[in-house]
């Protein structure tokens, strides 16, 4: 099945725009594609006449081109119809924003469409959905373009059964400086699911990571899409809501009341890589991580602060989050002693966390971080890098990337969160350099990187 | 694909919806599985000879179709070692509710532990490994793998444990023989995946570990409802 033309079409038509609301969920998609978006785009409704002086088609076949993709926004009993005038006209795919499916206890109707969409290989999003934000190429969340943020491109892939969670989370997103390949929010997903979305995540050059927001799957959909994310290759991040222990019925063996639904969930996530997030902080953090890194380390973290406190709050949140903090080779001391200047010879803390003090210099900073990546004992380098000192320049977040990348060694960086810094911030993110807001911010993407690997 | 014999033993507790200990453990034998030696009798005679030949400890257990859950029930008495004792326990067993017959078997020490198995409703079969006893549910101590299992999920799944210091030796303890414990967890998932389409979930509860052996000590198969 084809889903390019869902994803990045080159025209839309979009049935079901109102001749008299503006803000109505067709208008409003309407409006900012036509406006804002590549993507040449078509209003349907059946009164025809005009909208905002563009020609407002009756139907599907009195647009002359041919259409990649349908947004459906009319009522759920013509759906139907309107989704087989849809497949007549030869258009690729469709996005059914329409609520009142299975969500409000019409399956039967939700069944019809799917029947219609099954025999055509017609596939389709929704209903009862936002749809697709593919930035470059299209927009169907009906919400107005000033009223929500939208992350930039980038390489994260993201589908929520929620609309609503998938919009704040492109917000985390934007805020952290985390680019999106493609979101999807799937709704009822009666025909598009997550397992498909994973087969098409694994062949998208533009998308390095997956993320998911889950409620549930269905019978036997749990254990196919594990196997999915083995063949794709790409780190997959999962934010599984339902959690709370639901009541086993009839609880006959010690077995089903150990296992919970939710903990098998998790349990088999651990087992087959899946990193799951235990929260939408989590799920930010996870993403920004392994948009940069995607091989997964076992979890042994070198601590380099320019504060003992600092090292010592990195140290317990590792601890807190299973991450080892191990004792560096006496060697790799030795050397980072002679190598610093002299004046922060005596005063700096040897060790794992390692402290420079606010006494040190760029150089400092850079020769340490170098030696230790260089032990065998570190996997992963966590940079808190507090920029209050006069000896740290401007340049070292851009300096510490290429330890990093000279070194084959993934490095997260903890910078506070402030325009005065964005330059050190930017230094760290434009070389691949994920940078966190707060210490624990950055001990949550080295925790991204050991939940890659089997457990 | 199941196995004739286990099909049969299956098929003919479908109407109970669960399988009694003995044909549960004999569907474990027939998958290489390690259960105790045993005697199924209702004679006491039969069961001093066999107590006799084991020269140790038995354990008597009374088989019946309306006790699932034995402990609850007194069905099982641990620790027998005298013919007079062997036989007071086989008369009161006998009169437990249902009671077809009397299982003796060898008594073996060691770590307890639970091998379970669950049929999820979007996983499909998972095995379920821990610390096992009757308070298996108080400490839940347990780590669940989606089957089948490779030898790695096993060492991942005793390494995950609370308790894994019992697995290996604790206090001058012998630990448990992780080889055998992993062919018998690899070979649980092997038989859990073809049992998928009958079992709603499975207890092994207890399974005695000791440096040589891992012996399932009781047995108990749910069925799927029609």
């Amino acid at each position: 099945m084809e889903l390019k033309y869902l994803f990045k079409p080159s025209t839309m038509a979009v049935i079901g725009v109102s001749t008299s609301q503006d803000n109505h969920p067709a208008n409003v998609i309407y409006t900012k594609n036509h406006l804002r978006y590549p993507v040449k785009t078509f209003p349907v409704n059946p009164k025809g006449g005009t909208l905002h002086r563009e020609k407002l088609y009756q139907s599907v076949f009195d647009i002359e081109e041919r259409i990649d993709m349908a947004v459906i926004a009319v009522r759920a009993e013509f759906v139907p119809k309107v989704m087989e005038d849809c497949i007549k006209k030869g258009i690729r795919g469709a996005v059914i924003v329409s609520g009142g499916f299975a969500e409000a206890g019409n399956t039967v109707l939700q069944q019809q469409v799917v029947d219609i969409a099954r025999e055509a290989a017609f596939p389709f999003i929704g209903p009862n959905c936002l749809g697709i934000y593919a930035p470059d190429y299209v927009d169907t969340f009906f919400l107005p373009g000033e009223r929500i943020i939208r992350p930039e491109k980038g390489n994260v892939g993201f589908v929520s059964q929620s609309g609503g969670v998938l919009v704040d989370q492109m917000v985390k997103f934007a805020g952290q400086g985390i680019g999106v390949s493609l979101a999807v929010s799937i709704g009822n997903k009666a025909f598009i699911r997550e397992t498909d979305m994973l087969d098409w995540f694994a062949k998208d050059i533009e998308t390095k990571v997956i993320a998911f927001y889950v409620e549930g799957f269905e019978k036997g959909e749990g254990r196919r899409f594990i196997q999915k994310t083995e063949q794709c290759g790409k780190p997959v991040v999962i934010l599984k809501a339902g959690k709370s222990k639901k009541g086993i019925e009839a609880v006959s063996s010690h077995t089903a009341s150990l296992a919970g639904d939710y903990r098998v969930f998790s349990e088999i996530m651990k087992q087959h890589c899946v990193a799951e997030a235990d929260n939408e902080y989590e799920l930010t953090s996870f993403c920004e991580a392994l948009s940069c890194f995607q091989k997964g380390i076992n979890g042994n973290i070198g601590v380099l602060s320019l504060s003992g406190g600092h090292g010592v709050i990195a140290v317990d949140a590792c601890e807190l989050h299973g991450l080892s903090v191990p004792r560096l080779d006496p060697k790799t001391m030795v050397t980072i002693r002679e190598k610093v200047s002299p004046e922060i010879r005596n005063i700096i803390s040897l060790g794992n966390p390692l402290d420079l003090t606010g006494s040190s210099v760029d150089n400092d900073i850079v020769v340490t971080a170098t030696y230790l990546a260089r032990d065998k004992a570190v996997e992963c380098l966590l940079c808190l890098l507090i920029p209050y000192s006069p000896g740290v320049s401007a340049d070292i977040g851009a300096k510490l990337s290429q330890v990093a990348r000279n070194e084959g060694k993934p490095m997260i960086a903890y910078v506070p969160n402030e325009e005065k810094y964005r330059i050190i911030i930017e230094g760290f993110e434009l070389n691949d350099i994920p940078v966190a807001s707060s210490v624990e911010g950055a001990v949550l993407m080295a925790k991204a990187l050991k939940r890659c690997r089997p457990c | 694909m199941l196995k004739n014999k286990i099909r049969t033993i299956i098929d003919a507790h479908k109407d109970l919806g669960w399988v009694l200990e003995p044909d549960a453990k004999a569907i474990m034998k027939s998958q290489g599985l390690d259960i105790p030696e045993f005697v199924l009798t209702d004679s006491f005679e039969k069961a001093e000879k066999f107590l006799k030949k084991i020269n140790g400890p038995v354990v008597a257990k009374a088989v019946s179709k309306k006790i699932l859950h034995k402990t609850e029930h007194q069905a099982v008495v641990t620790g027998i070692t005298s013919g007079d004792h062997l036989k007071k326990e086989i008369e009161r067993l006998k009169r437990l509710d249902g009671c077809e017959a009397i299982l003796v078997e060898e008594m073996v020490q060691g770590l307890e532990v639970i091998i379970g198995a669950k049929n999820d409703f979007q996983f499909g079969p998972v095995v379920v490994f821990g610390i096992g006893g009757t308070s298996v549910e108080i400490y839940n101590d347990t780590a669940i793998r989606m089957a089948p299992i490779k030898p790695d999920d096993v060492s991942s799944m005793a390494a995950s444990l609370k308790a894994k210091a019992l697995l290996s030796g604790y206090r001058g303890k012998a630990g448990v023989n992780m080889e055998i414990l992993t062919h018998t967890l690899v070979k649980f998932s092997q038989l859990i995946m073809a049992l998928e389409d009958d079992m709603e979930s499975l207890d092994l509860n207890p399974v005695i570990c000791t440096k040589d052996r891992c012996i399932i000590a009781d047995a108990r198969i749910i069925l799927k409802t029609a």
